[in-house]
């Protein structure tokens, strides 16, 4: 039996507390405590009933036997030309202005919003993580240039450069998608600019250094793994801003152009209409409604997961009783901040809160 | 540093961003497409072959590109944003007509929202846990989730059309000027600026209530209870002006989306302002209003951002202007 | 437990026949830091002297123990060697090739040769990676083995250093320190250098643990015939593995030669001073050492003191010490491996505790 025998009984040893945790990652803990989240869980199924309702579009237009552009001028509208009410002639949430079944555009309509959602919060996080962490990282005269380029993308109103770019090309599905993620990156950026200002400090990045690793290795590799957290909460609640963002433009007639149906365009088609088709403003604006929040919840119900110790919007009771009174919350597992309450509070505020 | 030298840097850095901002304008709007677009753009889409020969003399759009953007320059600084040709009237006289009902959403917006922001931020603060605090939570949530333009839509729903079906008609859509009396330029007001302050005081009330919570538990606070003060100096003395600087800071960051906000609000609610002005101007393909609307935006952004930034100075000692 | 790792070991020890038996000889090292002052346009307004002027030279299969009160600059030198900071002026030579402030891709070879094991075993592991990732890093990153190949280099590597190599998919978190600290040493080990950087390895630890790290560095340099740059702030750790040692102070070099002759004829009253403070195995032998206690702090190396840096601590400083300053060079009766830079030596056998614990209240 040799020395490094015994010393690998005595590490043994050393080891027995804590091998009752059987190589449990922080990702599974974050599953699990979601999971015994029911507003978070509500929140999931909520989401992926919105996503078949959106996949499932054209089987709703297959259902009602009304396709999504067809007007139905004799039995979808009334005899003085407006829309007609839930329930009437199988228009089962009614129709709109010139008679389309409003059920099948609002399946339609949720196609558009999650696509451009997702794919907006997709290139947001590629670009955002990418810039931040080179900004991080190398610092110096890149991370400066960046940063007036995170400022600028930050302070800059987001419909005036839409606008001005509806007015040159008119509006459009690829404008939406630009402008959008144009303005969601650089509150991606930031954060992880920040994080990694201290991550690089770490001396497990020095130890990758000392083997050879590169700085893309670094970044993506080392640094990366330690961010996903934040990253995911706020990807999260990019979604919903980014929803809201797109129904805004639509709205404004600078988004998504007619006769494709948008939640947005829905809506703005439906002004005229208030006093004489409450379904009309109504069923979209749930839609929109329901969709955001849950989405919202979620990012929520996500960033408690990770951290435990944050504040949360939507707790019961019991749950903020059991917390008790929670420090600040900025500081995350190993003593890494995590996510700081009021960058996510900024970061909403930007999207989805009131300027839009 | 001294306030005045704080002020010159940042009027000049200001000055710089509106370069910045009117030359991308300049080439988005005159450089990025062709120069029968650009006429096309900016005489309209019925102009006649006279029409656009007689834009592209006006703006000289067959000079050299650099020649062009001098004189775009040159009319900014004069405060030149050329003719409308839907109105056939000057840009500025259209927007000078515009301006009151932007103000007037804008000042009373931000002080309705800020006020019960801060209102509930504070009383959920200092009841924490309760009934209240928890109700406020799940209003916030809700206001975070909501599109203004959503909310905007619902109440008229909700306010107006009831209103008007039970034959009360104070609360009214479009814009009534001052001139025409208090009473029903409020009624044209209040709906506008609930909308901006459902949406924006969300936010308020969750920041003024999270760093309230954290002042309230920091030594000075418990020092100047133990000092014998009473609780509501504690709070608003001591703990509320400490706990405002993240709000200051919020409103620097929402200064450049309320832009966004007042377009959205002008349009629902036909409210005659810049921003409702400038989506039609974009239905009616008249370009001039809108390069004079995104200029001003930039302007506004500017302005606004160095006023919070004085605020944030004066409120906090501890912060350093640089 | 004879694996592949230690039957490999054959080939180091023919490298030591080639003639010369240096691995790394440093020369002159300088490194400041530029202090820059607030503004816009940051002015570099001081410097920190961190290593001004170092000298040293490890043989090969031998451990040079540096050592030096927290602030004298062991860990920037030692950061300047492995490359992971440019030196200001000076030279690093590994095998007789200049390997001062190359560019990363040429430094990629010598990296293989120099490996570091760090002092924080929490801070050094990234916690969001897997044990066996963390240890297979180095293979990773210089293409050596893949898929399968890989993950078995890691679990020999993991029996090697003493830990279950069944736990190569846990996280850092569910280990102890000691066993951490083990994690950092298979990594140095994975790609068989030449020489490993020890920056403190094991002074976050716990004495018992202490002792089974250090035993494990000992069984790890006789089975692949390592070189060791073992720093330490503590004399007496040192002087279990080292074949040689150099104590630092503020920057510079105050003493250096073989372990039994820096430790049995101490000369430079810093080094005494080290020693005196270290606790003893032996109580009795403890009670009969007069402790020197050092009056004041390490003073700034941004401005350092004239003459002999130490002279404003030193119990046997005279006038000479604070305006010229002492070369570094063999003393009386030492042989000439044995370099102390001071006016006023300690003789063998020298009281020298003026300043005795008693006299200090």
């Amino acid at each position: 039996m040799s020395i490094t025998e015994l010393q690998y009984q005595a590490s043994q040893a050393e080891s027995a507390p804590v091998a009752a945790i059987e190589g449990r990652s922080q990702w599974q803990l974050t599953w699990r405590r979601l999971r015994s989240d029911k507003v978070a869980v509500a929140s999931i199924v909520v989401i992926i009933l919105v996503i078949l309702f959106a996949v499932g579009a054209p089987l709703v237009a297959k259902l009602t036997g009304h396709p999504v552009d067809t007007a139905y001028t004799l039995t979808g509208e009334n005899s003085f030309g407006n829309p007609v009410g839930p329930g009437t002639h199988g228009f089962w949430l009614g129709t709109d202005e010139i008679g389309r079944d409003l059920l099948v555009r609002i399946a339609y309509g949720a196609r558009i919003s999650l696509f451009v959602g997702l794919l907006t919060t997709l290139f947001a996080t590629v670009f955002g993580v990418t810039l931040g962490l080179i900004a991080g990282y190398f610092g110096g005269i890149i991370d400066a240039i960046l940063a007036r380029f995170f400022d600028a993308a930050l302070a800059f109103p987001y419909i005036v450069l839409a606008l001005a770019l509806a007015s040159v090309f008119g509006p459009s599905l690829p404008i939406v998608i630009g402008v959008i993620t144009f303005f969601s990156w650089a509150g991606i950026s930031r954060i992880v600019r920040g994080q990694t200002l201290s991550l690089k400090e770490k001396e497990y990045i020095e130890a990758a250094k000392s083997l050879g690793a590169g700085p893309w290795r670094i970044m993506f590799l080392d640094i990366l793994p330690n961010l996903l957290g934040p990253v995911l909460v706020l990807a999260t609640l990019y979604i919903p801003a980014a929803v809201t963002f797109e129904a805004t433009l639509s709205f404004l007639g600078i988004g998504i152009p007619e006769p494709a149906p948008s939640w947005g365009n829905i809506l703005s088609e439906a002004q005229p209409f208030y006093a004489v088709a409450w379904w009309y403003v109504v069923f979209p604006a749930l839609a929109l409604l329901i969709t955001t929040l849950a989405f919202n919840l979620l990012g929520d119900g996500i960033r408690d997961a990770i951290d435990p110790r944050t504040e949360r919007l939507f707790a019961s009771s019991k749950a903020m009783r059991k917390r008790g009174k929670r420090a600040n919350p900025a500081q995350g597992d190993l003593g890494q901040p995590i996510l700081v309450g009021p960058d996510i509070a900024v970061n909403q505020s930007f999207l989805s809160g009131g300027e839009v | 540093m001294s306030t005045v030298r704080f002020l010159i840097r940042r009027i000049l850095t200001g000055i710089v961003v509106l370069w910045l901002v009117s030359s991308a304008t300049f080439f988005l709007f005159f450089a990025a497409i062709p120069v029968q677009d650009v006429a096309r753009n900016l005489a309209g889409r019925a102009a006649s072959p006279a029409v656009l020969q007689e834009t592209i003399n006006y703006y000289g759009l067959e000079k050299p590109i650099l020649v062009q953007y001098g004189h775009f320059l040159g009319n900014l600084v004069h405060g030149n944003f050329g003719n409308s040709f839907y109105y056939q009237e000057p840009v500025t006289t259209i927007i000078k007509q515009d301006l009151p009902a932007t103000i007037s959403l804008v000042i009373g917006g931000t002080l309705l929202w800020l006020i019960a922001g801060l209102a509930v931020g504070i009383l959920s603060a200092t009841r924490a846990r309760s009934l209240f605090d928890r109700l406020a939570t799940v209003g916030v949530l809700a206001g975070i989730s909501a599109p203004t333009f959503v909310v905007g839509e619902l109440l008229i729903l909700i306010v107006y059309t009831q209103l008007h079906q039970h034959g009360i008609g104070f609360i009214e859509t479009g814009y009534a000027g001052i001139t025409s009396g208090v009473g029903p330029w409020l009624g044209t007001m209040i709906l506008p600026w609930v909308t901006l302050a459902i949406v924006q005081a969300a936010v308020y009330t969750r920041l003024s209530r999270g760093s309230l919570l954290d002042t309230l538990g920091e030594d000075s606070i418990r020092t100047a209870r133990s000092k014998g003060l009473s609780e509501r100096r504690v709070l608003y003395r001591h703990a509320v002006r400490s706990a405002m600087t993240p709000v200051v800071s919020q409103l620097g960051i929402d200064v450049g989306g309320l832009l966004g906000g007042v377009v959205v609000v002008e349009s629902v609610f036909g409210l005659h302002g810049i921003g409702q002005q400038v989506v039609t101007a974009i239905t009616n393909g008249d370009q001039p209003t809108v390069i004079a609307f995104v200029i001003l935006a930039a302007m506004f952004v500017v302005v606004a951002n160095i006023v919070v930034d004085l605020a944030y100075s004066a409120l906090d000692p501890r912060v350093r202007i640089s | 437990m004879t694996d592949s790792l230690t039957s490999s070991t054959g080939s180091v020890p023919a490298g030591f026949d080639s003639g010369d038996d240096t691995l790394i000889r440093v020369e002159n090292l300088v490194k400041h830091f530029p202090v820059k002052g607030s503004g816009m346009l940051a002015r570099t307004v001081a410097q920190v002297q961190a290593v001004d002027g170092v000298s040293l030279t490890i043989k090969r299969g031998e451990t040079l123990g540096l050592v030096g009160e927290t602030g004298c600059g062991k860990s920037t030198l030692a950061r300047c060697i492995a490359g992971l900071i440019p030196a200001t002026s000076g030279s690093v030579f590994f095998e007789g090739q200049n390997i001062t402030n190359l560019p990363r891709q040429q430094m990629r070879p010598y990296r293989r040769e120099i490996q570091m094991i760090f002092q924080d075993p929490y801070g050094a592991l990234n916690p969001r990676r897997r044990v066996g990732s963390i240890i297979g890093d180095p293979f990773a990153i210089h293409n050596t083995a893949t898929g399968g190949e890989r993950k078995r280099a890691v679990q020999e590597l993991m029996e090697r250093v003493g830990l279950n190599p069944e736990h190569f998919n846990r996280f850092p978190a569910e280990f102890s320190g000691g066993q951490r600290q083990r994690i950092g040493v298979a990594r140095a080990l994975a790609l068989r250098p030449k020489l490993i950087i020890c920056d403190e390895p094991v002074s976050a630890l716990d004495v018992s643990i202490q002792a089974q790290v250090l035993n494990l560095l000992a069984d790890l340099q006789q089975d692949f015939g390592l070189s060791y740059l073992f720093i330490a702030h503590d004399l007496e750790v040192v002087r279990h593995v080292s074949h040689s040692v150099t104590v630092m102070y503020l920057g510079r070099v105050a003493e250096s030669g073989p372990g039994d002759q820096v430790y049995d004829h101490t000369r430079h009253p810093y080094s005494a001073a080290l020693l005196s403070a270290a606790p003893a195995a032996d109580p009795d032998a403890a009670a009969e050492r007069q402790r020197i206690i050092l009056t004041g702090d390490v003073p700034s190396p941004i401005n350092p003191p004239m003459g002999c840096r130490f002279h404003p601590r030193c119990p046997k400083a005279e006038d000479l010490c604070g305006t010229t300053e002492p070369v570094l060079e063999t003393k009386s009766g030492d042989p000439s491996t044995h370099l102390t830079a001071c006016h006023f030596p300690v003789q063998t056998g020298e009281q020298m505790a003026r300043v005795s614990r008693r006299e200090q209240r």
